[in-house]
């Protein structure tokens, strides 16, 4: 399968045609321009998508990839309507897939399985909410079993316990080494 | 405005689901009492979501697998659309997936039918009757600023600095809030409150947290947030006012973060904006729990 289509099948649910605006991209570097993340780190926007253009593989292992915070800036900017931030999710979720995941993403992942939260509440907030007059357990899945068990569902039901590298038997992350 | 006034003008109580998140329960309570106190004020009453999750949020869970981002944030949304009420919320990115994701199942026939093949199993039907609101758009379009000025009583004498965050207003193909490089809603509603909004360098810059990036490298994500905070500072703004719980999570508590790694101490208090009304509105610091913040008050916003 080509890169192309391998990002267009992650990127489904927001749509072939959001993915394929990359193909319009004319290099103009205004997303670069435009990019918070680009003014204190190495990546550079404008490279990501001409990589993926040149149906560049080595995009997906590259740590720059992840410096992007979706702010959106260089989407609403760029002048060929490439949807740049949405065809970055999708080629982070390629990314994800092929195990570049960071345990630091995993394990707020983890959070969402474990609690249905990816902050979870702490003792010091149960206090602080009492205090302030709110119930100490918010009406979440922190209150309703039953409602963890639907996300639980879900996550099954898509792999993205697998994905992530739950270990549902200790109910905690699988060793695995960080590429 | 008391509710005879409110049947005056068209009928019925606003009622509104509240969609929590995560780090307005968990972290920033003081948002949560705040935003219900504010709004009680003009009649508008806050129903809990029963069972909702973590959005989850778009920039990460979106990162990691798209087809789980939006079954879990469909859900959410079909929580309020059975029970018929409009969902607010309290942060950029709740509102960027609970949006997003009622916009994608409304425009998308296919996805709707595969997303409520699988909620089906938990007795949930989407049928997209319902609007995901952001409380800026309860504030500035039910209540309207004219009445938030009437209803001040403790004015805030101060220049604040406003931080917009970026999924409110972004992607503005999908909010539908018109452009995003000039927005004014919330410095109105800022000065609403008497307070003044001043402008500084790079004001509608992102904070810093988003896109998993504030737990995948902490360091670059407080970088962000170092530039706009000193930016604010050299404007001479003396707190700065927000829309976004993760934002605020990320300018308050990261300023701790930054004193840690940096050695730089900034101080500037930070404020959601239904605290900062909650102030103008005569409630204590207490009350809206900006006693609990990392930053500690400075006096203009200690009641
Ligand atoms: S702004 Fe658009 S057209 Fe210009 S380099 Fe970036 S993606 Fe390509
Ligand atoms: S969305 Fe990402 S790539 Fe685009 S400007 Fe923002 S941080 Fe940079």
């Amino acid at each position: 399968m080509s890169l192309l289509s391998e990002i267009e099948e992650c990127g489904e649910v927001i749509g072939k045609d959001t993915i394929d605006s990359f193909l319009a991209c004319m290099q103009c570097g205004k997303c670069t321009g435009s990019c918070p993340s680009g003014r204190v780190t190495s990546y550079r926007t404008r490279r990501v998508i001409n990589r993926l253009q040149a149906g560049d593989r080595s995009v997906l292992a590259d740590p720059n990839l992840w410096m992007c915070t979706t702010c959106y800036t260089c989407y609403e900017r760029c002048p060929r309507e490439v949807r740049i931030t949405d065809i970055i999710r999708a080629v982070r979720n390629l990314a994800a897939k092929e195990g570049y995941m960071s345990k630091s993403h995993r394990a707020t992942a983890s959070y969402v399985i474990k609690t249905g939260h990816a902050v979870p509440i702490n003792d010091e907030t149960k206090k602080l909410r009492k205090e302030l007059g709110l119930s100490e357990v918010p009406p979440t899945t922190h209150k309703f079993p039953k409602a963890l068990e639907s996300i639980r569902k879900i996550i099954k039901k898509t792999n993205f316990d697998k994905l992530v590298g739950f270990d549902w038997d200790t109910m905690s992350l699988e060793e695995r080494g960080e590429k | 405005m008391g509710y005879d006034e409110f049947r005056r003008e068209g009928g019925k109580m606003k009622e509104y689901a509240y969609f929590l998140g995560c780090i307005t329960p968990n972290r920033y309570p003081g948002i949560e009492a705040s935003t219900i106190k504010v709004l009680k004020r003009f009649g508008i009453e806050t129903r809990d979501l029963n069972g909702a999750s973590c959005c989850p949020a778009p920039g990460v869970f979106g990162s990691f697998d798209l087809n789980t981002w939006l079954l879990i944030a469909a859900r959410n949304v079909t929580l309020a659309d059975m029970i018929g009420l409009d969902i607010y919320v309290t942060c950029n990115g709740c509102y960027g997936s609970l949006q997003e994701a009622d916009h994608l199942l409304k425009e998308r026939p296919e996805l709707k039918e595969w997303v409520n093949e699988i909620l089906s199993d938990e007795g949930l039907e989407y049928k997209g009757r319902i609007k995901v609101k952001h409380i800026i758009e309860v504030l500035y379009e039910d209540i309207g600023v004219d009445k938030i000025k009437d209803a001040v009583v403790s004015p805030i004498n101060a220049k604040i600095g406003a931080h917009y965050g970026c999924h409110f207003l972004k992607p503005s193909l999908v909010r539908g809030h018109g452009s995003p490089e000039k927005p004014t809603i919330l410095d109105e509603l800022i000065e609403a409150t008497c307070a003044e909004s001043i402008d500084y360098k790079d004001k509608l810059m992102c904070c810093g947290a988003g896109g998993g990036l504030r737990s995948r490298d902490l360091n670059t994500s407080l970088e962000f947030t170092r530039q706009k905070i000193a930016n604010m500072k050299d404007a001479g703004i003396e707190a700065s006012v927000d829309t976004c719980a993760f934002c605020h999570l990320q300018m308050d508590r990261g300023q701790i973060e930054i004193k840690e790694k940096f050695g730089e101490e900034y101080n500037l208090p930070i404020l959601f904006i239904t605290q900062l009304i909650g102030l103008s509105f005569g409630f204590s610091t207490k009350e809206l729990g900006l006693d609990k913040h990392s930053i500690p008050m400075t006096e203009k916003f200690i009641r």
